[in-house]
């Protein structure tokens, strides 16, 4: 590729069988408390 | 859906449901506007501006992504694999405070009710229930809030030790973190705290005259002084552990990126200022006419972070521009939204449980009490049926899944409906997420 460069490499479609858990930080909690962006957030599953 | 933007001579496009981040050139920007790669008309103004032949070869590359589903990538419907189940609680100390800040959504420390702090029986009542609650999961997270939580220092010693106790029997790992305004911390707060506690969020609003003028003490003078000096006392002893200095901008101080400058001279590393949570008709309440000016003001922010990230005498960290790329949640946790109600309570120093800490005091939405547990199903199922893709707006909106649907207690201020999110909120969001791509693709070269 010369024009575009990926910048990651696993999608959000990858693994769905395996991701889902719950134990992942519920958004709001500890460091903003108003604001809910998950993007991010650490997956605890990996 | 794809977002294209450009900030900071950098062309990003973002492909929604498959989550990719493309870093691009001018000619793919041009080309994707519009679709016009598509199009046998405006490909032509493409040609002349750029010659067939690196059309030609964009072109390809354009379709190579879309073959590989990296780009136009069709919604894959997940469902709600993650079953709700309450496993993070706000624990509100004490319904009382030493500050009296304007903003402040719960009314200066009562909640809009009598002053009270919360006794060891409550807290402990609350524990057993989350742990009951969250069933298979894990790792349970507790902060401890206010008011201001260390106005009632002994019970939350017995509730670490009380919680501590809990975990071998029921395989549970709890989260301690705390949330203070820093009036109080002396030398052994301090040091309690940093060896208990995983966060704690210093609330700090950035140069003594904005900190002043919003977070006053009881006799109406500014705190700053104060509380800045025991910060840097916290933060010099905790070593690496995770802390926030937190502050919150308003219509007041739509320069905010001056105040996180000034946070990073006192020599805090690890920022997290956010936009205020408020009812439209407040005075400091952040409004559509100033969606402008803040927008510029976190694109100025990120160029000077982008800097400051260079070097390691002056570099920090944002809380918002902090976008894990590669090790984020899952596409379903990404759908869920906050949590409030449904993986998250707020409990209060008379028992009652609420579906977040915004909620607090507002009795409409009590959802049960540390008695009863959870009874009121049908408030709690109001805040089912919103995740991202059951709201239309976010449904179309090409942030969702960074975003995961918003504040449900802003869409509730400013709509009055869980379904339509506050669109000052979303205009940020989308901000912060584009300003994040920049600045991961000006650090990686
Ligand atoms: S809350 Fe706003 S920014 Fe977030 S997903 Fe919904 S529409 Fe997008
Ligand atoms: S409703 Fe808003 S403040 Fe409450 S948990 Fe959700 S994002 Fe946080």
């Amino acid at each position: 590729m010369i024009h575009i460069k990926t910048l990651n490499k696993t999608k959000l479609t990858d693994n769905v069988n395996v991701k889902g858990c719950g134990e992942c930080q519920t958004s709001c909690q500890s460091a903003c408390k108003t604001s809910c962006t998950v993007g991010n957030q650490k997956c605890e599953n990996k | 859906m794809i977002h294209s933007f450009k900030m900071n001579d950098m062309y990003g496009v973002i492909d929604t449901n498959s989550g990719l981040v493309h870093i691009v050139d001018e000619i793919i920007y041009d080309l994707l506007n519009e679709e016009s790669y598509k199009s046998e008309k405006m490909l032509k103004n493409i040609y002349l501006k750029y010659g067939q032949d690196i059309t030609d070869e964009a072109v390809s590359e354009i379709n190579y992504l879309i073959e590989n589903k990296m780009l136009y990538t069709e919604e894959t419907v997940v469902g709600n694999k993650i079953k709700p189940a309450i496993k993070a609680m706000c624990l509100n100390m004490a319904h009382d405070c030493n500050l009296k800040c304007e903003y402040c959504f719960a009314s200066q420390g009562d909640f809009k009710g009598e002053k009270s702090l919360m006794s060891f029986e409550v807290g402990k009542k609350a524990f057993d229930f989350l742990v009951k609650s969250s069933e298979k999961r894990v790792n349970l997270e507790v902060d401890f809030f206010g008011g201001e939580p260390l106005m009632n220092f002994d019970v939350i010693k017995q509730l670490v030790e009380y919680g501590r106790s809990l975990e071998k029997p029921y395989n549970k790992n709890f989260r301690f973190t705390i949330t203070t305004n820093g009036v109080l911390l002396d030398d052994e707060k301090i040091d309690y705290i940093n060896e208990n506690m995983s966060n704690v969020v210093l609330s700090l609003d950035g140069r003594k005259s904005t900190n002043d003028r919003m977070r006053k003490t009881v006799n109406d003078k500014g705190s700053y002084d104060v509380i800045v000096k025991n910060f840097q006392n916290l933060i010099e002893k905790r070593g690496d552990k995770e802390y926030h200095a937190r502050g919150t901008f308003t219509a007041y101080n739509l320069d905010f990126s001056e105040d996180i400058k000034h946070m990073r001279e006192l020599g805090f590393k690890n920022i997290s200022v956010e936009p205020v949570v408020a009812k439209p008709e407040e005075k400091y309440a952040l409004l559509d006419e100033h969606v402008e000016q803040l927008k510029q003001e976190y694109e100025e922010l990120a160029k000077f972070y982008v800097e400051a990230r260079k070097d390691s005498n002056k570099e920090f960290n944002f809380f918002h521009f902090n976008i894990d790329l590669e090790g984020g949640p899952c596409v379903y946790k990404r759908s869920i939204g906050c949590g409030a109600g449904t993986e998250y309570v707020a409990v209060t120093p008379e028992g009652d449980y609420y579906p977040c800490h915004q909620f607090v005091g507002e009795k409409e939405f009590i959802i049960g009490n540390v008695d009863e547990g959870v009874t009121e199903v049908e408030v709690v199922n109001k805040f089912k049926d919103v995740s991202v893709n059951d709201k239309p707006t976010c449904n179309k909106c090409w942030a969702k899944y960074f975003c995961s649907g918003g504040c449900h207690a802003n869409a509730y201020n400013f709509n009055k409906d869980f379904k339509i999110p506050y669109e000052v909120g979303c205009e940020l969001q989308k901000k912060r997420v584009e300003c994040s791509i920049m600045i991961k693709s000006k650090l990686e070269n």
